[in-house]
């Protein structure tokens, strides 16, 4: 199997070198005023794992094929290390501060920098309280394989909404990144379930790491290797270890 | 056994087993077996970057004692053998490195270095444009071919082969050689070694799809 119909493959296990054939179907030309156009390049969308070759996509990585309409495509693969990508909220670890800026340790390859400027608030003046060894929860606004990252903890109208600096106590804890994918998921009420035994804040960075602060430390040690096990455990598998617990507390 | 003596030995794998490294895989080809860790893209030094790609180590590391020519040698050729399957344009100015740890050595020690480099690899999710496997030949005096030579096979035979093959055109990534042999060997070599890739490539699949279905 090295050819095979990219329709065939998805929900299936992909490998490096398989080249996945598009359709017919999606190969409609667009309607272009223009006359009949002569390129009739299908228009699909590449996500991670995936690369292009010739009018044919090529996979990179191993993992599972997803789909979603119209056309777009990825491999949904385990793994540990994390690359910075456009737009993902992280959570990073003050490394050194200088001038202007801080170099953030978020997982990646490079740290990434994070403006003094870009904290709620902030201004030449009025600078933030952060010192080197704080956790920051922020939002890569560059990053590419070319340049340094860059972070910021507001959005583009100037508010925190959620992101800045984290409190002090609390415990962060480093997870895979196919966890944090899986706790983060709009359908998945892991975390609620979680919230409704222990009552805490939680904040779930993509790069792999989450922190958690319950009532007392030992409840916040429990949620840190519940969080944890979620895993491996299915979901009817989860509801009995959990129900469990709420019996204790309650 | 096959006339040819075209079997491989029982060949395992396990992934995922060391904590610390991106990736990590065990392979095992008889009694021969080794370890590798994967680590990256990572951080680099700045005198050790190249602006327009990765930059990829491989050690490995005997069982007892410190490195010497031999490994030396093999590391070259294992690292040339990965830079020519890594996308390392998708990751510039980041390091990858592979970490091999020979367990125990029965013979084949290239072929398996290779394979459970691949599987370390894969488990990492570093992008790669085909997979590859390693296929041990050894010749005898009377030209039989034996796959995959356990440690008295390879002393006794005449030549010893290794070659590394890639998953999409089954073409002949590098090759180590000993001993002499003929134009008409070789190409017989690499035609059952080309036979057995086909093999270890499906066990690869099996391998991951076994893995997947379980999360």
């Amino acid at each position: 199997m090295s050819a095979v119909s990219i329709e065939d493959a998805v929900g299936q296990i992909v490998l490096p070198g398989d080249v996945l054939v598009l359709s017919t179907q999606s190969r409609d030309a667009p309607l272009s005023l223009s006359g009949p156009s002569t390129s009739n390049r299908p228009r699909v969308v590449c996500g991670p794992g995936l690369m292009r070759q010739e009018d044919d996509l090529l996979v990179n990585k191993c993992g599972l094929l997803r789909h979603r309409d119209p056309a777009i495509y990825w491999v949904d693969s385990q793994q540990k290390r994390y690359v910075p990508v456009k737009g993902d909220h992280v959570i990073g670890i003050v490394t050194t501060k200088s001038g202007d800026i801080f170099k953030v340790d978020v997982g990646g390859s490079e740290q990434a920098s994070l403006s003094y400027l870009a904290f709620e608030g902030a201004t030449k003046k009025n600078r933030p309280n952060v010192k080197v060894g704080d956790l920051v929860y922020g939002q890569f606004i560059v990053a590419n394989k070319d340049m340094e990252p860059e972070m910021a903890c507001i959005d583009s109208s100037g508010k925190a909404n959620g992101k800045g600096v984290i409190g002090q106590d609390g415990l962060m804890l480093k997870v895979s990144l196919g966890l944090v994918r899986k706790l983060l998921i709009p359908q998945n009420d892991i975390v609620q379930e979680l919230m409704n035994i222990f009552p805490m804040e939680v904040v779930i960075g993509m790069n792999g790491r989450i922190w958690v602060k319950a009532k007392t430390v030992q409840q916040t040690l429990i949620v840190a290797n519940l969080l944890e096990a979620c895993e491996y455990l299915t979901a009817e598998q989860r509801k009995h270890v959990f129900s469990k617990f709420s019996d204790n507390v309650i | 056994m096959e006339a040819v003596g075209s079997v491989l030995r029982e060949y395992g794998c396990e992934q995922s087993l060391l904590s610390r490294p991106d990736g990590s895989a065990t392979f095992l080809q008889g009694d021969t077996s080794v370890m590798a860790g994967v680590y990256g893209p990572a951080e680099i030094k700045v005198s050790r970057e190249i602006h327009n790609k990765a930059t990829l180590e491989v050690i490995l590391r005997p069982k007892t004692g410190l490195p010497a020519i031999q490994e030396k040698n093999q590391e070259q050729l294992i690292r040339e053998t990965c830079e020519s399957v890594i996308i390392g344009s998708l990751h510039p100015r980041t390091s990858i490195t592979i970490v091999l740890q020979i367990v125990s050595d029965a013979g084949s020690l290239l072929s398996c270095c290779l394979n459970a480099a691949c599987m370390g690899l894969m488990d990492a999710g570093l992008p790669m444009r085909a997979l590859f496997c390693g296929v041990t030949c050894a010749m005898d005096n009377d030209g039989t071919i034996t796959l995959d030579p356990n440690f008295r096979q390879q002393k006794e035979s005449r030549a010893v082969l290794t070659f590394a093959i890639e998953s999409t055109e089954r073409k002949v990534l590098m090759m180590s050689n000993r001993g002499v042999y003929s134009a008409t060997e070789l190409q017989q070599c690499i035609a059952a070694a080309q036979i057995a890739s086909e093999k270890l490539f499906q066990f690869y699949r099996d391998f991951i799809r076994r893995r997947y279905s379980k999360s």
